[in-house]
């Protein structure tokens, strides 16, 4: 007997207990129901909400993997065990020890992310009675892709349970939620575990290990990896370069480095139709033109290069697409299409705000060295308003065609 | 009972789970955000609310029959405004350092809503003897929550109960901190008081259900 039956057969036995969303979300999880409904006219589609969230997961796998790669790469570059790459093609980059060190510590992320996320789901949806939802299944991805490599897995699973009920099932589930959940648990860990979120210890695996054993007394050097932000942030020089900005050969979250791949991420849901390249390319607008009047500023010298902001206003406007996390946080959190603006219109304006608010956040709050997550969570609160103007607006305008039409 | 006949009780009890001003009436929610980081603070906000509220219901009320309805407002004003200057006079005499945590929340008791509307609904209706239980239960039922708020915050948030550290020392790393426990820094800011408030409302209706309202 196939899988297919197996799941079938014991989804049926389940029928109407309490227990039946469980099953019924593993079945319908691997397999297209067998069941067709019978009359009216219906269309058939493969892409329902599943097919569409792994679509998003699928454009996330190669960051993942790049994620994996650079893990082990910062690691051992920070030990001194390996050369530097030089570059996105350099021979000791793509090794099986820098893999082996990043699964290590990759993995774990994302299965205490999907173990504790999708738990709540089950448990949720049993509860209340109704089928599970998949809204956990990118969610889940995106939660490691956007934490540092060395957080401890307790605090995940605390922020994981914190973002899906506070975040989205106490508004109702799926679709229904205001705030996007993968930042609601990036925002609670940044708030309650500041000393792991930022600074310059946490991106490079082991770093806080190091110190805590220099701090027991044994003789060893620290290590460091302060992120591209960081650096500006304080003016030191920046050890990087463009191309290793790019390519993503540089300490960060897990998933947010390689500004490559999520280019190519991005095409592939444009592509696809499921990011909306609306938001994608106004998000983006919004930085560069803040970056722009930043740029314009320190040009005009309005500012003194003794100002604290002097460092990251000076940024030339294109790199702040290349360092930080805007370009992740556009293509991959930006779109979600629960909590962005519906409207095309709304779309270009919530983008733009998101951008343009993201890069002032960077260069004026010392105390939170990247600004993204926290202008994608405020836009996600306005974004129904957006909507709610941009509609008014069309009614408004159509009202005065018809006006104009009866006169 | 003897103390206490049937309906009185209940006025006392009522506030207490069922009609309670914060979960139920969601009144006097800034002071709940804002000073329940520690246990102390909440006890002793709670204790002055206590007080406020217990005696103004009863002058109040007794005036009820001479207060122009015209000036209500104002004369409850004064007389909250009077019993809070007590208070937070005793407070800066015999615990300084608390009422420098509680600072301006103390003053801010005037404008509870929680004591405005007890004088409107109830102690301007009824008898001394009946405002004054509707004040203390009303005022026990804020403690209660700020109390149950409070000890969330402290105990996640600093890992200490009234101060007295429950869960080891952070830095010595001893008891819960030996295995990599963390204090939750975010439990020490408002919004984490809201989200708890939330949390109580969302226990107390589910085990409720006349209490949800469409």
């Amino acid at each position: 007997m196939s899988l297919k039956n197996k799941l079938h057969i014991i989804k049926e036995k389940y029928k109407g207990t309490k227990m039946a969303p469980a099953f019924n979300a593993l079945h319908t999880f691997l397999y297209l129901p067998n069941e067709t409904t019978h009359n009216g006219t219906h269309i058939k589609a493969a892409d329902d909400l599943k097919r569409t969230m792994n679509t998003v997961i699928m454009a996330m796998v190669p960051c993942l993997i790049f994620g994996m790669f650079n893990a082990g790469y910062q690691h051992h570059l920070a030990l001194g065990t390996i050369e530097s790459a030089q570059g996105f093609l350099g021979t000791s980059f793509w090794t099986w020890s820098n893999l082996v060190i990043g699964m290590w510590k990759v993995l774990p992320l994302v299965v205490v992310s999907y173990g504790v996320g999708l738990a709540i789901e089950f448990v949720f949806a049993i509860i209340k009675g109704h089928e599970v939802e998949e809204g956990y299944l990118v969610t889940g991805m995106l939660v490691p892709l956007i934490v540092p490599i060395d957080l401890p897995l307790w605090m995940l699973a605390v922020a994981v349970a914190f973002g899906v009920v506070i975040g989205k099932e106490v508004f109702g589930g799926t679709g229904m939620n205001i705030l996007n959940p993968a930042l609601t648990v990036r925002a609670f860990l940044f708030f309650a575990y500041p000393t792991w979120m930022s600074g310059d210890k946490v991106w490079v695996h082991g770093a806080v290990e190091r110190d805590q054993a220099i701090a027991a007394g044994q003789n060893l050097d620290a290590i460091s990896g302060e992120t591209i932000l960081g650096s500006y942030a304080q003016g030191q020089e920046v050890v990087y370069s463009v191309a290793d900005m790019f390519f993503g050969i540089i300490p960060g979250s897990v998933g947010e480095t390689s500004k490559l791949l999520i280019i190519l991420g991005a095409l592939f849901l444009i592509f696809t139709k499921i990011g909306s390249w609306r938001i994608i390319v106004s998000t983006l607008i919004g930085a560069v033109v803040m970056g722009l009047i930043f740029n314009g500023v320190v040009d005009a010298g309005w500012i003194g290069s003794s100002s604290k902001f002097f460092g990251l206003m000076s940024v030339p406007f294109w790199q702040h697409l290349i360092i930080g996390s805007i370009l992740f946080g556009a293509v991959f959190m930006a779109t979600d299409p629960v909590t962005a603006a519906q409207t095309n219109k709304g779309k270009w304006i919530y983008g733009f705000l998101i951008g343009f608010i993201s890069i002032m956040i960077r260069v004026f709050n010392p105390a939170y060295p990247e600004g993204v997550f926290l202008a994608i969570l405020l836009m996600n609160v306005f974004a129904p308003t957006i909507d709610h103007y941009v509609v008014q607006g069309n009614v408004k305008k159509r009202m005065k065609r018809l006006k104009v039409k009866t006169a | 009972m003897g103390l206490l006949s049937k309906k009185d009780a209940k006025l006392i009890t009522d506030p207490l789970a069922d009609n309670n001003p914060i979960t139920i009436q969601v009144l006097g929610i800034c002071s709940a955000l804002a000073i329940t980081a520690e246990l102390k603070a909440s006890l002793v906000m709670g204790i002055a609310v206590l007080f406020v509220l217990g005696i103004g219901n009863v002058v109040i009320s007794l005036m009820r029959n001479i207060i122009p309805s015209k000036i209500r407002i104002i004369v409850q004003l004064i007389v909250v405004a009077s019993l809070v200057i007590i208070v937070d006079q005793v407070l800066k005499a015999f615990a300084y350092e608390l009422s420098k945590t509680l600072s301006v929340f103390v003053g801010l008791i005037i404008t509870n809503c929680i004591i405005m509307g007890r004088f409107e609904a109830f102690a301007l209706g009824n008898g001394p003897w009946k405002a004054f239980l509707d004040g203390i239960g009303n005022a026990l039922g804020y403690a209660v929550i700020l109390l149950a708020v409070g000890f969330f915050r402290e105990l996640l948030g600093s890992g200490t109960l009234f101060g007295i550290p429950v869960l080891g020392d952070p830095i010595e790393k001893t008891g819960l901190y030996s295995t990599g426990y963390e204090n939750n820094g975010f439990m020490l800011m408002p919004p984490m008081a809201l989200i708890i408030v939330g949390l109580i409302i969302w226990v107390q209706r589910s085990r409720n259900t006349t209490l949800i309202e469409d």
